[in-house]
């Protein structure tokens, strides 16, 4: 039966927009690949943002102003104002359907400091903040009754362009995994909430596996345009051996940054994308680094901390409170995405984007520690009642069949490649050579280098596949899409990383290390037409 | 090092079978041994995985028929690796966890209704900041011996779940919840210990079923075997009753 807002992912930006549709009257459903209480929000760890004032003495216009600052002059001021100035009804919000805040001595919801912060403002729970936050929301969807169905595969939109009239959307085709068969869903609007993709960097990322920009690439299909792709956030501090996140709340409360020699070489709490290349420089000199809160004691870590200490010790064989943690900067946020309007909406009509997956302009050059979980609560209302207001006043026809069709055929199709080379292979070597050439550092050289190899590997596709040709549960196969859905996107990020000749935020050009906002305060933006890449910059 | 691993699978017909996988790793969590196999072993080899962290709760199993979370368990010599119990297998070490996700929803475990500025105190926060930890992995349904033989009992987690929003200080209709958890619900469990003993995030469903129940013996429920047979003697038609 055909759904008035159809939601593809359920992570925090999902079921907030999920739960903002249902409220509007809509009749919702939710697709994920996995399940909703696995997706990527459940792993942000530092909190989320809202001048509230618990702990000392801020205000949303200060909030506005580390956001801005941060961005390095390419957020909307607009869009940033909005998400700064409903941050207290946000929070406030998930306190009401009871989301397990820490709090202060005097009953308040306990807030600390994170980099480019210019006073305690995260609201946090331990440093399972979005655990907290993701497993609430999921509770409230179970008591909304809201159609929620696990471990489909997003495949791609089902869109119509009329005669001298603009694309609609109409649904999606997904790979049921389990059946291993394409299903279509009819629906009047569709909001991609599919998260970001920072696994290109492979091993190099602190993000869960399924991190493939999924969303992205289908909505680029469907002939949504993106924008300002290759802003990538290295967090600086992941475990050095496999990139688990270490929030910045260990720094946040007094921790340091050390080299070998036992000495600071930062202000540790700087926005993200310095501190990042500060570690970076030092990594150069031949130096290990170590984040070292030791001084912050074992109750304090036990009480605020307790994740990080159970991490560094499984994967690190160290234990925070006695010993130095040896860290290094990796990829962990994407502020690039779908391109959207104020209204959340991309260039399709009635697709809709939020998250990760989506651009709203709140972060720019550099996402602020906070804020992201921030953004999917405020944007994800405003995208689940936008769509919710679209789909009511829709009444034109869907015609499905040839997306089911062709979805079924690649199926069928993907099974046939060659399987002359491995893409796990391929996909290790796509995330070192990003991580190298693509990644804290980037120059003019590297990235043309990169370039040229991910052409090639485009050129390789139809002799890879998946060597599993089963149809039940097959995540050789989804794999395989998603290893496709990020190729795809590697090469715009470094189209738009070479065409941006200036050094802002996270996109650092050692070649071209100054900003330069004559020529390049604006946005990337990318788009598909007829399947070749185009882009340009705009303001 | 050599592990075991329990394959199924359903096409083109139903087959199980033990295969042993030599890998070159030392130290390695199994979530790093299971991905070394299917990408340069065995590429059919399937398992869900996701956060490497420990709190997605996507790749739990069993090693040595204990529960456990795969980024979570550093690799033994020998170990046999096999999929949770109690839910229906899909393929090798995935299994379907719709059923017990459900009982969430018939266990009511929601907060009722908007509580809005209400103050915590530490206090109120320490009472369920454990219960909230919960990954919904499902290694306690696994392990559950009554869950085995009755799938309409609603289970360790989804118990925990109604424990967190009852011990909050912002719902406001305990006692509906309460309710709701008579039937296959705190008395149907036999206090075992073994969702306790298998929880990664250190969480007792065996101790959050015990306060349910002071919880709603306060509320003048009682345990319905309990009654039956307290005093004993004879039933209604007189005849003797054990």
């Amino acid at each position: 039966m055909r759904s008035d807002v159809l939601i593809i992912g359920a992570g925090g930006a999902g079921l907030v927009a999920a739960l903002s549709a249902h409220e509007a009257g809509a009749k919702v459903r939710v697709l994920t690949k996995e399940y909703p209480t696995r997706s990527q929000t459940c792993m942000a760890q530092g909190g989320i943002n809202a001048a509230l004032g618990n702990v000392e003495e801020d205000s949303v216009a200060s909030h506005i102003q580390d956001t801005l600052k941060s961005a390095h002059g390419i957020a909307e001021e607009r869009a940033v104002k909005l998400l700064c100035e409903s941050a207290p009804y946000a929070v406030a919000w998930l306190d009401s359907i009871g989301v397990c805040f820490s709090r202060t001595k005097d009953a308040k919801i306990a807030q600390r400091k994170l980099g480019g912060a210019y006073a305690a403002r995260a609201c946090y729970a331990q440093d399972y903040t979005g655990l907290k936050i993701l497993h609430t929301l999921y509770d409230r969807c179970v008591a909304a009754g809201i159609e929620i169905l696990n471990e489909r595969y997003l495949l791609n939109f089902i869109t119509h362009t009329p005669q001298n009239a603009d694309a609609y959307v109409g649904g999606a085709t997904v790979l049921n995994s389990r059946t291993g068969e394409v299903e279509t869903y009819e629906s009047a609007s569709v909001i991609i909430a599919t998260g970001g993709y920072s696994r290109i960097y492979d091993k190099h990322s602190t993000n869960s596996t399924r991190s493939t920009g999924d969303g992205i690439a289908a909505g680029l299909r469907a002939g949504a345009r993106v924008s300002d792709m290759e802003f990538i956030q290295f967090h600086p501090t992941a475990l050095k051996n496999s990139s688990i996140l270490i929030s910045e709340s260990a720094r946040g409360s007094g921790g340091y940054l050390v080299n070998s020699k036992g000495e600071r070489f930062t202000n540790e709490l700087a926005p993200r994308d310095e501190v990042a290349r500060a570690i970076h420089a030092e990594m150069q000199k031949g130096e290990e680094v170590y984040l070292d809160i030791r001084h912050l004691g074992e109750a304090f870590i036990d009480e605020e901390l307790p994740q990080e200490r159970k991490l560094a010790k499984l994967y690190e064989n160290v234990d925070p409170v006695y010993d130095l943690v040896p860290i290094k900067p990796v990829a962990h946020y994407t502020m690039g995405g779908l391109e959207v309007n104020k209204h959340s909406q991309t260039k399709v009509r009635g697709l809709f984007a939020v998250g990760e997956c989506a651009n709203h302009k709140v972060h720019g050059a550099n996402r602020l520690g906070g804020n992201s979980l921030l953004e999917l609560v405020v944007f994800g209302r405003e995208a689940g009642k936008n769509a919710a207001l679209y789909a009511k006043d829709f009444d034109k026809e869907i015609d499905a069949s040839t997306f089911t069709q062709s979805a079924q055929n690649f199926i069928l199709g993907v099974k046939h490649f060659t399987n002359q080379i491995d893409f796990y292979e391929k996909r290790s070597f796509i995330g070192n050579i990003f991580y190298n050439n693509a990644g804290v550092i980037r120059d003019d050289m590297g990235l043309k280098a990169v370039l040229g190899a991910i052409r090639q590997i485009q050129r390789e596709i139809p002799f890879m596949g998946p060597k599993d040709k089963s149809k039940v549960y097959n995540t050789n196969l989804i794999e395989f899409i998603e290893f496709g859905n990020m190729v795809e996107l590697s090469e715009i990020i470094l189209v738009s990383a070479i065409s941006r000749n200036e050094s802002r935020g996270a996109h650092y050009r050692s070649d071209i290390p100054q900003e330069n906002d004559i020529a390049y305060k604006a946005h990337t933006i990318a788009w598909k037409e007829e399947g070749v890449l185009c882009a340009d910059f705009m303001e | 090092m050599k592990i075991k691993i329990a394959r199924y699978t359903s096409e083109p017909e139903v087959t199980q079978a033990l295969l042993e996988y030599e890998v070159e790793m030392e130290d390695a969590t199994l979530l790093a041994v299971l991905n070394e196999i299917k990408t340069k072993i065995d590429a059919s080899l399937s398992f869900s995985s996701g956060c490497r962290s420990s709190v997605c709760g996507s790749c739990s199993m069993r090693v040595n028929g204990k529960e456990v979370l795969a980024c979570g368990y550093k690799v033994q010599e020998g170990d046999l690796i096999e999929p949770l119990q109690n839910a229906p297998l899909v393929r090798d070490l995935i299994v379907e966890m719709d059923k017990a996700l459900s009982l969430n929803a018939k266990a009511k475990a929601w907060q009722s209704s908007l509580s809005k500025n209400q103050l915590l105190s530490q206090e109120d926060e320490k009472r369920n900041e454990l219960q909230s930890d919960c990954i919904l992995c499902g290694s306690c349904y696994s392990a559950c011996p009554v869950y085995a033989v009755n799938e309409e009992f609603l289970g360790p987690f989804a118990l925990t779940r109604v424990w967190k929003y009852v011990s909050d200080a912002r719902e406001a209709n305990a006692s509906e919840k309460i309710e709701t958890i008579q039937t296959n619900g705190v008395w149907d469990c036999t206090l075992c210990d073994g969702c306790t003993i298998v929880c990664p995030q250190g969480i007792s469903s065996k101790a959050d079923i015990e306060k349910l129940r002071s919880k709603s013996v306060m509320q003048g429920y009682s345990d319905p075997s309990f009654s039956n047979s307290f005093g004993g003697g004879f039933s209604m038609d007189g005849s003797p009753s054990f």
